[in-house]
């Protein structure tokens, strides 16, 4: 990898949106600590939340590696215009089969952007995506297993599962917003593109929703909700961002 | 399994809202026994499965778990601990009151079989010879 200045604009834009993501889903489902629906899955769920911001932190090491600011700083001192993650991390948690939803949606979407950068040639992000697949391949299976459960479970559970899906499937489809440097990275061998994402994305969750007895809406209803990867966002992103970092923010220099 | 009552003795959950518990066996490692770790509340084995991994493998290594219904576990009743009890003058069923090594080692002497055990006591008394 020998990249130029400008090349590495285009990765950094990449590894931003990425981390992200990974930032407010996991601050999202630490919402939940304390109040999960059964103690067994408060933690499960707790844990899931910690690798997201875990991933999150190697991503803006990275970053930080490539001249960014420090990890502590990127994460907490930045506004929701700055910030490039897509709209579906940022809802509030809701009720449980929206947050059991968004993950379901999110870790596909996770574990095969990160199964297409293990052969990055951006050597960093190749490395740490065979690091932790392992979490999200268990961030996976513990979503594929409740949405069979639940969507097999009772007319009332599969309903509920169905509604949330046709109101989060296009939060969900935002995820693969494009971004300013798709043909370059491409062209780098550093990331094949959220277009090819997409389309591997519909072919895996397809055959787990059927096991769940719900479906995806049409694609005539498809309207992706883009804009957070230019750093305009829903109104739900300045008030997490205002708690998540209020205790940094008193005093930034701060030993920990 | 009686359902958890209130002052007026009714049933306070209805039959099948109260999820099942599964036992959770833990493997360190591929090879050794699997041990039982604990419980988790599930309403099938698939969901025990993936709420125990969080629950008991996420700070210890774990190569593999088992998840067993509880109501499956067939277990001896308290009462009848007095069957474990036993005289303790039968030395004859305790491995320690056969002596067979001296003949074992006769044999493998006969045979050409090499005494591993010797060899490495052998093989310990040479390094500290050296050092």
């Amino acid at each position: 990898m020998n990249f130029t200045e400008e090349q590495l604009k285009f990765v950094k834009e990449l590894l931003y949106k990425i981390a992200d993501d990974q930032l407010i889903i996991g601050h999202r489902n630490s919402e939940w600590t304390g109040m999960g629906p059964i103690l067994e899955e408060d933690i499960a769920f707790s844990s899931i939340a910690q690798d997201k911001i875990g991933q999150s932190l190697q991503i803006y090491k990275i970053l930080n590696e490539l001249g960014e600011d420090d990890s502590d700083t990127i994460a907490f001192m930045r506004n929701a215009n700055e910030f490039e993650c897509c709209h579906l991390v940022e809802y509030p948690i809701g009720e449980y089969d929206f947050s059991l939803m968004r993950n379901f949606l999110f870790n596909h979407a996770e574990y095969l952007r990160f199964e297409m950068l293990a052969d990055s040639s951006f050597e960093p992000i190749a490395k740490l995506a065979r690091k932790i697949k392992g979490e999200i391949k268990y961030h996976i299976m513990h979503a594929d297993t409740w949405l069979k459960q639940l969507g097999n479970a009772s007319e009332e559970s599969r309903n509920r599962l169905q509604e949330t899906l046709n109101k989060t499937f296009n939060l969900a489809m935002g995820i693969f917003e494009p971004g300013n440097s798709e043909i370059e990275l491409n062209e780098m061998k550093v990331f094949e593109g959220e277009k090819r994402l997409q389309t591997k994305w519909i072919e895996t969750i397809t055959p787990v929703l059927e096991k769940s007895k719900l479906k995806i809406p049409s694609a005539d209803s498809w309207e992706p909700s883009y804009g957070g990867r230019k750093g305009e966002h829903s109104e739900y992103l300045q008030p997490l961002l205002n708690e998540m970092a209020e205790v940094f923010r008193i005093d930034p220099k701060a030993e920990w | 399994m009686a359902l958890p009552e209130n002052e007026e003795k009714e049933e306070v959950l209805e039959k099948d809202e109260n999820w099942e518990t599964y036992e959770v066996f833990h493997q360190k490692k591929r090879g050794d026994q699997h041990i039982h770790v604990g419980i988790v509340h599930a309403p099938n084995q698939e969901m025990a499965l993936i709420l125990a991994k969080e629950t008991f493998g996420r700070r210890r290594q774990t190569a593999n778990l088992w998840v067993v219904k509880s109501v499956n576990v067939i277990a001896t009743e308290y009462e009848d601990q007095d069957v474990f009890e036993t005289t303790p003058e039968k030395t004859y069923r305790e491995a320690s009151d056969y002596y067979c090594m001296d003949r074992i080692r006769k044999y493998q002497q006969e045979h050409g079989i090499a005494d591993r055990k010797e060899l490495r006591r052998q093989k310990q008394e040479q390094k500290e010879k050296v050092k």
